[in-house]
């Protein structure tokens, strides 16, 4: 077993792309001069010569990061997910999406867990923008060492996707030696049959506790880790849509365009079943602690199990 | 440059020019104007500037061009078409359903296309990356991009050239097709982008002016653009948008207009008339 150990997902991104550039001589990483809040001055120190800190320029960076890609260079372009995602969408679909590039596009300070900056940088559509992105590959990991394993995964798919990071350290609930990770592949965290909890990013931790509490009170529900928003693991949601008839989603993200509608689109198709939808309700969020503002905003195991119970009295 | 490379370089940028017009025609849509006024560029950055291979489009490394100012792709298909990257026929095709040649390049399935481009002020930064590339690998390609003067307006634009004066990316050469008109007007009235050489001077770009439709001029600045260090080159064009034929120059309704049958073979005919002038020279 590896230690449990308390890492935001931006330094397990930082200390995994260090790790891959060892083996890998064309992994380059690029900045908007926020390398110490996306973690790649952990990169920056290992390797200067394949660090290029665009400064304040997003747009700039993905068309450099498009440009880098097309000689065989594998660029992480990193910066807040409001930025890299959202200020310069239109340069990722474009630039590197319609031509298909390999080029890693990664969203830091996602989610209203960004805390006390507020409404401005606290990104809750960049799954949504990501995903309508034709040919874009959409990760979301959960904990430590999801991450690392994800970083690897992103790095060996030839092709253009965007990582999701978090500011908030998290605690890990996977195991470095046995962890597999493979693009479109859901994980099925905890077995149950009253009800599926579709969770993804730092809310697979909170459903994972609040399914343990469940458990203790006689609810057995399902949880499922989705980290990849895209391709959707479709079998492994009408699966838990046919065994379970009642599904809920959760993420820190608005409920416009995340997962919920992913997964509503899924099981649309096959085998319809309420889903209650968890999220940032097309609100924007506001300053304040990031603990207390997932708890304002039910983004917590505690209003999952309020949730959960509800939706088995219905 | 002698008289007969000048006189073959004229022929192939009428050449060009036909195509131009061939393309726009069988598209019943496209942008004639700006791809006539850079008609000239294209000429000499495939027949004289860029080491390049079309029987090798992907070499590792050949010169690179992107166009930032996609639009004109039927000015730059019709020079990759003369250079044997694809067949003249596929410029009958432009923009029609299931053709190659889409409205603006597509570097998937176009040989020759070393960016896809179109949305304005993008190309640039593209060309960045593959000049700082080239640094990075120490290799010695050189990469060339051509922007509107219009799509100066654009931002990033300056993000991009910001990023090349910081860098000093002396492998870089931003052209600009400077015929002064955009789609709503004339530059000077719309956006107002001007001075657009004293901007690329402050950028820290070594920046000549010319002469977009004279062959020795840009033979001249393309050569000096290889010996600048430590900086990257800027060329501004001076140029005729629809240059070439006469109806069309200087002409800000023929930015986004195909000619209809009765201007397709008034075009042609003058062009034709151009072609065989120039031949029997």
């Amino acid at each position: 077993m590896a230690e449990m150990v308390k890492k935001a997902t931006r330094e397990s991104f930082g200390l995994a792309v260090t790790e891959l550039a060892a083996k890998n001589p064309n992994i380059v990483v690029l900045d908007a001069d926020l390398a110490a809040a996306t973690k790649t001055e952990i990169f920056k120190k290992a390797y200067a010569d394949r660090f290029i800190d665009v400064g304040i320029a997003e747009c700039n960076m993905i068309g450099i990061a498009a440009g880098l890609a097309t000689t065989g260079k594998i660029p992480f372009a990193a910066s807040f997910a409001m930025f890299s995602a959202g200020r310069a969408f239109e340069q990722v679909r474009n630039s590197v999406g319609y031509p298909h590039l390999n080029v890693k596009v990664v969203g830091s300070h996602a989610g209203i867990s960004v805390g006390e900056d507020g409404a401005t940088h606290q990104c809750c559509e960049d799954i949504a923008l990501m995903r309508t992105i034709p040919g874009m590959v959409v990760l979301n990991p959960s904990d430590h060492y999801e991450m690392k394993a994800a970083v690897k995964a992103a790095a060996e798919y030839v092709g253009p996707c965007y990582i999701r990071l978090g500011r908030l350290a998290v605690e890990s609930f996977h195991n470095n030696d046995d962890y597999h990770f493979e693009i479109g592949k859901g994980i099925t965290e905890r077995e149950g049959n009253d009800i599926t909890i579709i969770a993804t990013g730092l809310m697979v931790s909170e459903a994972i506790k609040a399914a343990d509490q469940l458990k203790k009170e006689g609810i057995s529900a399902r949880v499922l880790n989705i980290h990849t928003i895209k391709p959707l693991d479709k079998e492994l949601n009408w699966k838990a849509a046919e065994e379970t008839g009642k599904l809920i989603t959760i993420e820190e993200h608005n409920v416009i365009g995340g997962l919920g509608e992913a997964v509503c689109g899924a099981v649309c198709e096959k085998c319809p079943v309420p889903v209650i939808r968890m999220g940032v309700q097309d609100t924007f969020g506001h300053s304040g602690p990031a603990l207390d503002l997932l708890k304002e905003f039910g983004l917590c195991a505690s209003n999952i199990v309020k949730v959960t119970k509800e939706a088995l009295k219905k | 440059m002698n008289q007969s490379e000048k006189k073959a370089l004229q022929i192939t940028a009428c050449k060009v020019r036909m195509g131009v017009i061939e393309g726009t025609f069988h598209a019943k849509s496209g942008h004639p104007g700006g791809s006539l006024s850079a008609a000239d560029v294209f000429t000499y950055l495939y027949f004289k500037e860029m080491h390049v291979d079309s029987k090798n489009p992907k070499d590792p490394n050949r010169d690179r061009f992107v166009l930032s100012k996609g639009h004109t792709c039927p000015g730059l298909y019709a020079a990759l078409a003369l250079k044997g990257y694809f067949s003249w026929e596929e410029l009958k095709s432009l923009r029609h359903i299931g053709a190659m040649l889409q409205g603006h390049p597509n570097m998937l399935d176009t040989p020759g296309i070393d960016m896809s481009s179109g949305s304005l002020g993008q190309g640039v930064s593209a060309a960045v990356g593959m000049a700082l590339a080239g640094k990075m690998d120490q290799k010695d390609y050189r990469v060339y991009t051509l922007l509107g003067d219009g799509e100066t307006e654009e931002g990033q634009v300056w993000e991009a050239a910001m990023f090349a004066g910081h860098h000093a990316l002396d492998n870089l050469c931003v052209i600009v097709d400077n015929n002064g008109l955009q789609i709503d007007g004339s530059i000077s009235e719309v956006g107002g982008p001007d001075p657009i050489d004293k901007k690329f001077e402050a950028f820290r770009f070594d920046v000549q002016v010319i002469d977009g439709h004279d062959f020795d001029a840009l033979e001249g600045a393309f050569n000096h653009a290889k010996e600048v260090k430590g900086k990257p080159s800027c060329i501004i064009l001076k140029t005729v948008k629809g240059k070439g034929v006469s109806f069309m120059e200087n002409q800000v309704g023929w930015h986004g207009k195909a000619p209809n049958e009765e201007q397709y073979q008034t075009a042609m005919k003058e062009l034709k008339e151009t072609l065989s002038g120039l031949e029997a020279e």
